[in-house]
């Protein structure tokens, strides 16, 4: 899960994360109202989940009230296009104004876990406020890691060394430690996937300060955290998505026209490709997992249906534990309460099979029968032809 | 003709208890697998299917001489189980559950090696020697004994891949899904090595997918050390980058964990690239032939 950055920053403060004086708002009239209070040069920074912002406009410093009202009318009720939100952006529904403060540095900070090492990983490098793979890829050597062993947790030594290597002399040495130790409390104790500051600055008077914050959590873990369930930002998601999330099925929108309902999410990724090859493009990832009943897929077919784009549906399912019977019921019953304007492709396989043919062979549905991959890759191709 | 389980293999499931636990060990007991425990804490002394439930693992393990388990427990408890397991000196683990949280594999992967217990998952369909024994939920019938190692990060995937295998001819020797998550406990690698042993075992197909390095690690093994021919399929080749697609490891991060990656990876050591999933099976075949 992602949150916005004054979200962000607002636990970086409960955990004794250094971050500019500032606060968030949905109009510019409260914009001005904050940058009259902190007073001085401002930061204005549209918030929405995509990185890239600064590029993309979404980040202008300026001086006095008027200026930053100005930015922040300009900014909000707009998409804003950045490298990762796509040709139409993000719609700006939140501002958060800061006080800006005169820097002499700035590094990079991030903390994910490594899969390999299957341990917590800090990276950090004197090169900040860059995109940090381009850092990685041309200057390699301006990166350091420091890997945490879950046994003994984030050691001091470490915390010097991650210091050391960022060139902080003795005068550093105590609160960028405690900048170390706390984001790594942070990561551990609310089940953080990836923390990263970029920049982390020193101001003109020798202090750390987060200028920017990014946290994505573990999924897997938010249910000992309902709080930061609250922290989620419906507007980021799509409509569709939402919706799926909330029948148990695991739905994502792509550009195509040919829909997918897949059991598993290998297979579904695998299907996907298919119909990639057979000259086509997936409207769609929809994988309704393995103990889908006859209502998930039911919905699925709906919410796959209500995307206008999609000319055609591909159902691809291997039964295992989701019997092919409970899927026929589904798509029976999902066929039965809307007009189904598009063509139908099923291929099915593996438990109950026969059973599952039978029901969809006598349901007067119209659809089109593949006896295998290669054969529902081809009635995709065919399509895409005609 | 096997690698890490086989018919004398002797197996607790916990969680046996529970709707999926129960209905997988029967699946289990149907195939012939040597299901001699179940595990739910606070129903020991209750039979399941005809099986003595046990409220802790060193009991079942004290009383039967079980040495492998499946776990069938929800995601909050789930890295106790498998930590309970390894503690109670299991030699293989196979968690089925999804759903765990990353910080709790992180401490469980540790756990485990430093018990010099092999973690199959978690979030996989479990292990399948066919004809002799299965730890899992996959669908016994479309395996069929033979020669052929099967290692993979999906379940219905593999399904997939094994019946076309079967369809062309060609029995497996092991199959082994390897789980879905960020982290887990046998990787493709630790998998390969066990092929590369095994005598009966006489070819191997790995379906990888996007996110991680994984693949690309295996790929490295396979050009060094590995005897056999080696099939690999990658799913994920039109995947956006940054989404999550359904498994917590199957993601783009950035510039890495890529389909082309891995498959340049995979090319490079010389594994023979499936490009079409539909044609998988045949390849094989003409292939091996």
């Amino acid at each position: 899960m992602k949150i916005h950055e004054f979200q962000a920053k607002a636990l970086f403060r409960r955990y004794g994360i250094p971050v500019p004086e500032g606060s968030a708002a949905q109009t510019a009239a409260e914009i001005k109202e904050m940058s009259r209070n902190l007073g001085g040069r401002v930061a204005v920074k549209a918030q929405i989940h995509a990185g890239g912002r600064g590029k993309g406009g979404g980040v202008k410093v300026v001086e006095g009230p008027d200026a930053a009202f100005g930015a922040a009318e300009a900014m909000l009720g707009r998409p804003l296009v950045t490298a990762q939100t796509g040709p139409l952006g993000q719609i700006v529904r939140q501002i958060l104004v800061e006080a800006a403060h005169p820097f002499k540095h700035e590094y990079y900070v991030g903390l994910t876990i490594d899969r390999t090492l299957a341990r917590p990983v800090f990276m950090v490098s004197p090169a900040g406020g860059m995109d940090i793979e381009e850092v990685a890829e041309k200057t390699p050597e301006l990166i350091f890691k420091e890997a945490v062993d879950p046994r003994t947790g984030l050691l001091p030594f470490q915390c010097r060394n991650l210091a050391a290597k960022l060139g902080w002399g003795q005068a550093l040495f105590r609160s960028g430690s405690s900048l170390f130790a706390n984001l790594y409390r942070l990561f551990t104790e609310l089940d953080a996937s990836l923390l990263e500051i970029n920049p982390l600055v020193l101001t003109e008077d020798d202090k750390l300060l987060a200028l920017d914050a990014k946290i994505n959590f573990d999924d897997n873990a938010l249910f000992r955290h309902p709080e930061l369930g609250e922290l989620a930002d419906p507007y980021e998601v799509d409509p569709l998505e939402l919706e799926a999330g909330r029948y148990g099925l695991n739905y994502i929108r792509l550009d195509g026209n040919i829909g997918a309902m897949v059991n598993g999410a290998g297979l579904a990724m695998a299907t996907m490709d298919l119909i990639k090859q057979a000259g086509a493009e997936p409207a769609n990832f929809l994988d309704v997992g393995g103990g889908a009943n006859a209502e998930m897929i039911a919905n699925g077919f709906r919410i796959i249906l209500s995307d206008e784009r999609v000319k055609a549906l591909l159902i691809n399912i291997f039964g295992g534990i989701l019997r092919c019977d409970v899927l026929a019921k589904g798509v029976i019953e999902a066929a039965s309460k809307e007009k189904v304007s598009v063509p139908i492709i099923i291929r099915l396989e593996g438990t109950n099979v026969e059973e599952g043919r039978r029901l969809l062979d006598e349901s007067g549905l119209t659809f089109a029968v593949a006896g295998d991959l290669k054969e529902a890759a081809e009635k995709v191709a065919a399509l895409v032809r005609d | 003709m096997s690698i890490l389980v086989d018919k004398d293999t002797k197996v607790i499931v916990q969680g046996i208890t529970g709707s999926e636990g129960r209905f997988h060990a029967e699946r289990m007991l149907e195939y012939g697998t040597q299901v001699v425990a179940g595990m739910t804490p606070g129903k020991g002394g209750q039979e399941v299917l005809g099986v003595p439930v046990f409220d802790t693992l060193a009991e079942a393990v004290e009383q039967t001489g079980a040495n492998a388990s499946v776990i069938f427990v929800p995601p909050a408890g789930a890295a106790d189980a498998v930590m309970e397991a390894s503690a109670a000196g299991l030699g293989v683990v196979v968690c089925i559950t999804e759903g765990i949280p990353t910080l709790d594999m992180v401490k469980v992967k540790h756990f485990v090696n430093d018990h010099g217990t092999v973690l199959i998952g978690p979030n996989c369909p479990g292990i399948i020697s066919p004809g002799q024994t299965k730890l899992g939920i996959m669908p016994g019938p479309i395996h069929k004994q033979g020669s052929v190692g099967v290692v993979s990060r999906s379940g219905t995937l593999t399904y997939e891949v094994v019946d076309q295998l079967t369809r062309a001819g060609l029995g497996q020797s092991t199959c082994v899904g390897i789980g879905g998550d960020p982290i887990i406990g046998q990787n493709f690698l630790d998998i390969l090595r066990r092929f590369n042993a095994d005598d009966r075992t006489e070819a191997v197909v790995m379906i990888g997918e996007i996110g991680g390095r994984a693949e690309e690690d295996a790929a490295e093994y396979v050009k060094a050390e590995f005897k056999k021919p080696v099939f690999g399929f990658i799913a994920g080749r039109t995947a956006p980058p940054g989404r999550r697609m359904g498994h917590a490891g199957a993601i783009i991060s950035g510039k890495s964990g890529t389909a082309e990656d891995k498959l340049a990876a995979m090319r490079e050591a010389g594994i023979h690239v499936v490009e079409t999933l539909g044609e998988l099976g045949e390849t094989v075949r003409r292939t091996l032939k």
